[in-house]
């Protein structure tokens, strides 16, 4: 099997090498893929859309149908996720408790557990994890300036590199690092998995909402021309608008699904233990 | 040594993403375990994403936003100053896609795992076989 397998990769690999002689060469100006539609994105998207940042127009505009479902696909991952690991009835196991003015572990076998209101009492993971002084608080005191920087990304992915995709996945590790750092307990409390399911729902029903909008105004479905009718901005701005709205969505989908993953892969779907 | 000149110091990015990418497809094929096969997975990916990205290179160009001035008149652009931005849009979408696929591959790993208590491609076809 291994042997077949090399002979596969070595024959194939072989005919790519032999074909990159085809090729043109890194950073020719003049390739193929850069001499025909790319010139014209080029020279006409900040005339068309008032958009400098050419990547942001093409993604947001000119290929916006084309982002609508990659931010479904995206969606429909997070939800298969759910679908595949979250279990509800909470297993029979051992839990442990850290007894906070002694430090003492307790160990409870059974169903009896100590209600979580407990003062007294605080959960700790089975696979014991240090509580590391350093870490909880740099991580507690990152967290507002990482999700800053993630809303920027979003918002200035008009004029600089960013956008949607990459703010929301920016948003979405601002939780997980509260997750990694503290437990995955901690993150839930503080974005919880109702809100989760719902702000994906809401990422990708602001995107396709703000195409239906387009429809309902005149145009066709993701032409954002047609909301100048009720912004104060004239059509070429109403673009550009249109483009922040739907990048505000895809960043709400992209930031719900990459923390529903998280939780449901590293806690196998009980939400109360993850790394 | 001509043909060195030519093809292999001109388009050494191109060997190396296929190399890597070759590099993902025998961990894909021969790897026994489940994970180490999305590990070659997630490898013929980025091999993929570098391939696009460098397609849309230029000489001398720099990231693709245009320069201009606030309220500014119309000035001429010239394309060869701006790399393609095509192949970053198509690429930027898709990492975040594979991370999901990724995550989705993981879950379905972890459902295997829970069921058979092996992640051994082996191991698992006996088990699949006895049951």
């Amino acid at each position: 099997m291994k042997r077949l397998a090399l002979l596969i990769v070595i024959l194939s690999g072989g005919l790519l090498l032999y074909a990159t002689k085809d090729f043109p060469s890194w950073g020719d100006p003049n390739s193929p893929a850069s001499t025909h539609v790319s010139p014209r994105y080029l020279e006409k998207s900040l005339e068309e859309t008032a958009v400098p940042n050419v990547v942001t127009a093409v993604l947001a505009d000119y290929r916006g149908y084309d982002t609508m479902f990659e931010t479904t696909v995206i969606f429909c991952a997070g939800v298969a996720c759910f679908m595949l690991l979250r279990k509800f009835e909470p297993e029979e196991r051992d839990l442990y408790y850290r007894h906070i003015p002694t430090g003492l572990t307790l160990h409870i076998k059974g169903e009896k557990q100590i209600p979580s209101t407990s003062k007294e009492f605080e959960k700790i993971d089975a696979i014991w994890t240090p509580y590391d002084f350093i870490i909880n608080t740099v991580s507690r005191f990152l967290v507002p300036f990482i999700q800053l920087f993630a809303l920027y990304v979003i918002a200035h992915g008009h004029h600089s590199p960013g956008g949607g995709f990459q703010g929301g996945v920016i948003l979405g590790a601002s939780i997980i690092v509260l997750a990694v750092a503290f437990n995955l307990r901690t993150a839930v409390r503080r974005f919880g998995e109702k809100i989760d399911g719902i702000m994906s729902a809401l990422g990708v029903f602001i995107y396709a909402g703000v195409g239906a909008f387009c429809a309902i105004l005149g145009a066709e479905f993701l032409n954002y021309r047609a909301l100048a009718k009720i912004l104060p901005v004239g059509k070429v701005m109403a673009r550009s608008h249109g483009i922040l709205a739907v990048e505000i969505g895809v960043g709400i989908a992209v930031m719900a699904v990459m923390i529903c993953i998280y939780n449901n892969v590293a806690s196998e779907g009980k939400f109360d233990e993850g790394l | 040594m001509d043909f060195l000149l030519t093809h292999l110091v001109a388009k050494y990015n191109f060997w190396l993403y296929i190399i890597l990418m070759m590099i993902g497809l025998y961990a894909m094929i021969a790897k026994n375990n489940l994970i180490k096969k999305l590990v070659g997975m997630n490898i013929f990916q980025t091999a993929i994403i570098l391939f696009y990205v460098s397609i849309g290179s230029k000489r001398g160009g720099t990231i693709p936003i245009v320069e201009h001035i606030a309220g500014g008149g119309e000035h001429a652009i010239n394309p060869t100053r701006y790399v393609n931005p095509l192949p970053h849009v198509l690429m930027l979408t898709a990492i975040v896609v594979s991370v999901s696929t990724f995550g989705v591959a993981l879950a379905l790993a972890i459902k295997i795992y829970q069921r058979y208590k092996t992640l051994e491609e082996d191991e698992l076809l006996t088990r699949i076989r006895e049951s």
